[in-house]
């Protein structure tokens, strides 16, 4: 059998990698990917709380799956901002994107 | 060390798996080729689930994740192709402060996570059949004492968001239509 242990030091790496992807990125479609890792660690930690320490109930599951839904309307929106703003701007490098700096 | 069960020996697998996919997306600097180590680290999540023993989200992890989300984002890599390719860098000014934030949030998440109650804890068999598991889930998800609410608000909220994409990735309005305004 496999302790808890493996599977929260798994979604932590993970999350750092992801983190890491979203803060130092200039391409706004990685800066996405990055989020997408760190949404899939928080999935694997809350799958992995629910088998280890409250299997009787199904809250875990179904806090895992109102993840996957704010996971997928994240990138819909997300990538039509993206290609709405290369239509208008011919860029996608966020630190290029800097009409809102004061 | 005791000898490995076969179990742990196919998470230790595919936790290398994964764990070096994921470094893959954030480290290419091809985009598609990350788009590509994405796909692989979705698949490795999606194993990890079936070890935990929730197999309906390890296809739903495969439909959605796969399926939609990582196509989604090939076709928007696609799209901007020209200038993803074309910057100068891929890694923004301060990347150097990123890379040690993010080892000292992941040294934090283990100090942290070794306080949870049951960290070198195994599990314990699932009382029920594996197949009444999606049942529960189920019934949980329409139930009005279980998560009927959360589960409107997600539904509301993929329309929401499906329509917010629509509106967001119309092309600008022709030139001609701005002398009524």
């Amino acid at each position: 059998m496999i302790p808890l242990s493996w599977y929260l030091v798994l979604a932590a790496a993970i999350f750092c990698v992801g983190l890491y992807g979203a803060l130092a990125r200039r391409n706004a479609v990685a800066i996405l990917m990055g989020i997408e890792l760190m949404l899939n660690a928080v999935n694997i930690n809350l799958i992995a709380f629910w088998r280890y320490l409250n299997p009787g109930s199904m809250g875990g599951q179904v806090f895992a799956i109102i993840v996957f839904a704010v996971a997928a309307s994240e990138a819909a929106v997300g990538l039509a901002l993206i290609i709405s703003i290369y239509r208008r701007r011919s860029t996608v490098a966020a630190d290029e994107l800097n009409l809102l700096k004061w | 060390m005791p000898a490995m069960t076969v179990v742990q020996i196919i998470f230790v697998v595919t936790a290398i798996i994964t764990f070096l996919a994921a470094i893959m997306v954030v480290a290419s600097p091809n985009l598609i080729h990350s788009a590509l180590w994405l796909v692989l680290t979705l698949g490795g999540v999606a194993v990890v689930f079936l070890l935990l023993e929730a197999a309906f989200l390890a296809v739903v992890q495969v439909a959605i994740y796969i399926g939609a989300i990582a196509i989604l984002v090939i076709f928007a890599v696609m799209l901007t192709r020209q200038v993803s390719t074309g910057l100068a860098s891929q890694v923004n000014r301060t990347w150097w402060l990123a890379a040690p934030a993010a080892v000292i949030l992941f040294a934090g998440l283990i100090l942290l996570f070794s306080q949870v109650a049951g960290f070198q804890g195994l599990a314990e068999p699932l009382v029920k059949e594996p197949g009444t598991l999606v049942v529960d889930l189920g019934r949980a998800l329409v139930d009005a004492q279980g998560y009927v609410l959360p589960f409107e608000v997600a539904s509301v909220l993929l329309l929401a968001a499906m329509i917010g994409a629509i509106v967001i990735a119309l092309p600008p309005a022709p030139v001609v239509e701005e002398k009524s305004t």
